[in-house]
């Protein structure tokens, strides 16, 4: 970071000096505000982890409660899902996913689990990666695809590209905005504003929450991914709630329009349909869950191959499971050192719930950085 | 790990004679007097994939590991080496030349000899390409533990972080971001003879940041000693093609392996003068003062990120990129 050959302009967005100002304003805010906790919710596992990672949290006003939604994709991928991707690699299909899903705890196993039992299960970076790597054999080759409206943007330009026969995907996609409502929805939310994620809304457009806004009464900001970028979104909304008002606000207008990314909507509606689904830990989420068209059936690997649950079902689930509170900590009602498991039982090396298991996840975030210890100045 | 091995090896098999270091202390190497001098003695098992990567191989790596955890004990004058290689049957005969280049390379930029080794083959198969041990023994007039830290002083650090692991993980994975991304791997001990004739015996805890990088070093170092250390992240050296591909990847350049620095404890007066010493050497050119040990928060690591301030704390398992 003292590396003279830095380049500035990516350290922009990195200065102290402009933090600890931005900081002050927080302050200042909630002081006018004048209650306590005010609390925003967050719905970004990118954002949870620029926050940890800077210790953004250690420096906040002891008035505001930023909570943690329910946004790190592999921790709401649902048991079912992932049971799927063990139960073809375990039937013998090469699975190929993104790393953070190898860990994930399904019903019984994680993918991890399959590979040590001789399951050919690789981790790749990219759709095109995995794309890549079918093209080197003949045998079939499933992409265990998850995360939410911008990864699924990357698989849908894949598919439309064209790829080789021996390649299918296994969609545990999800889309955002409706579990925004359904959290917004729910009795015991105290939540007073929405941080929405920038890189999403680089997609989908900030235009995409106007509705909500309306519908629910609670402000929404869009913001970026460096430090200054969050502690900006939240000053504006901050600003918001001490004015009462009640609108869409974009604090990351280097990368977000209104109307967001056309070419890439049109991409993600051409491969995709929004259908119901559970998200793990929270709720059923109407149109949460990306499915590929019917006009995608070829490489569909649920039509493709008969997947065989039964199979994996036939165990009961870990008695500690039925103790995780992770859907509580993705729904902001829980921190997660109100869980018994926490530290002791789950652990990132064998974690029950799958807030532990991915770097994104809130639990595994505060395991690593310490949540908001006091740590001196 | 450190659990693990503890559990099933170290409680059963320790004992050392008399005031020596050993398996117990878990440090770098082992160290039992002799005479007026310490005889240090490490070894290390070397496994890598890919076996070639930019910036080095398996055979440097080997000697480099070795020759550093004696370096780490202050014993810089490396007596000898072994070399042991198990190779997998098939393996092809360039590449076990060009390791074996490596190795010699490597051992004259040491000031260091294999005096013995040993070869097997095993099945294709049963081992993945090639395994190569290494053990070194030195003599060393003082040694310096990686437990000797005391509030007040100061961690210098080498030079950059995250070069080793972001090349090596970039070719495993097949990342198209090489780039500028190479490993740092390289024998330290001529800058370390460097850095102990300047410091003598204000230099008092070191510590090669290998797997789990600086951030898991650092946390040994703290609970070793019992003391807190303060990182000022914005002091930490980085190249920007780490810092670039970190980023991309989601991976903290705190817990990226690396195969080319150190961590050097050293009392607060003499501080500036070993760090010049560092910065006189090629390899110590971007050595920095980077951390303050304090007696507050014994045994834990806090990060200064220059916008506030969190616990580090140390990895597990391999970091895998994310997804997004």
């Amino acid at each position: 970071m003292a590396d003279s050959r830095l380049n500035d302009r990516a350290l922009e967005f990195r200065d102290p000096k402009r933090g600890r100002e931005l900081t002050a304003l927080l302050g200042r805010l909630c002081d006018a505000i004048g209650r306590a906790p005010i609390s925003v919710m967050h719905v970004c596992g990118s954002h949870e982890q620029a926050i940890a990672r800077f210790g953004l949290r250690a420096s906040f006003p002891r008035a505001l409660n930023v909570i943690m939604g329910p946004g790190c994709p592999v921790c709401v991928t649902d048991l079912p899902e992932v049971d799927e991707a063990v139960a073809l690699a375990l039937s013998g299909v090469r699975i190929a996913t993104y790393g953070d899903m190898l860990r994930v705890p399904g019903t019984v196993k994680s993918l991890a689990d399959a590979r040590a039992e001789g399951a050919h299960v690789e981790v790749v970076y990219s759709v095109a990666q995995a794309v890549e790597s079918a093209r080197r054999s003949e045998q079939e080759l499933v992409f265990f695809a998850s995360g939410f409206e911008t990864t699924a943007v990357a698989t849908a330009a894949a598919l439309l590209a064209g790829t080789p026969p021996n390649f299918s995907v296994l969609s545990a996609h999800k889309y955002i905005p409706p579990v925004m409502e359904i959290v917004a929805e729910m009795p015991e939310t105290r939540v007073e504003g929405f941080l929405a994620a920038g890189h999403a809304a680089a997609i989908t457009g900030w235009g995409v929450f106007e509705r909500f806004v309306e519908r629910h009464a609670i402000p929404v900001v869009v913001a970026g991914f460096e430090p200054l970028d969050i502690l900006a979104g939240l000053a504006s909304m901050l600003e918001l709630i001490r004015d009462r008002r009640v609108e869409v606000v974009n604090a990351f207008p280097r990368c977000v329009t209104r109307e967001g990314n056309r070419k890439a909507q049109e991409a993600l509606w051409r491969v995709f349909r929004p259908i119901g689904g559970r998200w793990r830990g929270i709720a059923h989420v109407p149109n949460g869950n990306l499915r590929l068209r019917d006009e995608w059936a070829q490489v569909d690997a649920r039509r493709r191959f008969k997947i065989d649950l039964a199979g994996l079902w036939s165990y009961a689930p870990p008695r500690s499971a039925a103790q995780c509170i992770c859907g509580d900590i993705m729904a902001g009602i829980a921190a997660p050192t109100d869980c018994p498991l926490f530290g002791t039982k789950c652990l990132p090396d064998q974690p029950v719930g799958a807030c532990m298991v991915s770097s994104e996840g809130s639990c595994r975030i505060w395991l690593e950085y310490g949540g908001r210890p006091d740590l001196g100045t | 790990m450190r659990a693990l091995i503890k559990e099933i090896f170290v409680d059963r098999l320790d004992g050392v004679p008399g005031p020596g270091i050993g398996l117990s202390a878990m440090d770098d190497g082992a160290a039992i007097p002799l005479g007026d001098q310490w005889l240090v003695i490490t070894t290390d098992s070397h496994v890598i994939s890919p076996i070639f990567f930019p910036g080095g191989d398996i055979g440097r790596l080997a000697v480099a590991g070795t020759v550093n955890d004696l370096a780490m004990m202050g014993a810089t004058e490396v007596l000898a080496l072994t070399c042991a290689v198990v190779v997998e049957e098939g393996f092809a005969r360039a590449d076990l030349e060009r390791v074996s280049e490596s190795i010699e390379i490597a051992c004259r930029e040491a000031n260091a000899r294999i005096l013995t080794g040993d070869t097997k083959v095993m099945g294709r198969g049963e081992i993945d390409g090639l395994v190569l041990n290494t053990t070194g023994v030195a003599l060393a007039r003082r040694v310096v533990p990686d437990s000797g830290l005391h509030p007040g002083d100061l961690i210098i650090l080498t030079g950059t972080i995250g070069d080793h692991g972001l090349a090596v993980m970039a070719r495993r994975h097949e990342l198209a971001l090489e780039g500028d991304l190479r490993s740092d791997v390289a024998p330290l001990n001529g800058l370390i003879r460097q850095a102990l004739d300047a410091g003598a015996d204000a230099v008092v805890a070191m510590k090669d940041p290998t797997r789990g990088g600086v951030a898991s070093a650092l946390c040994e170092m703290a609970q070793k000693a019992g003391v807190g250390i303060v990182l000022d992240g914005p002091s930490v050296p980085m190249n920007e093609a780490v810092r670039a591909a970190a980023e991309l990847l989601g991976i903290d350049p705190l817990i990226v392996a690396n195969e080319g620095k150190a961590l050097i404890g050293v009392r607060a007066e003499a501080a500036q003068r070993v760090l010049l010493a560092l910065k006189s050497h090629p390899l110590g050119r971007n050595a920095a003062i980077v951390g303050t040990c304090t007696a507050e928060r014994p045994g834990r690591v806090v990060l200064d990120t220059g916008f506030g301030r969190r616990l580090l704390s140390e990895p597990e398992g391999e970091p895998l990129p994310r997804i997004c």
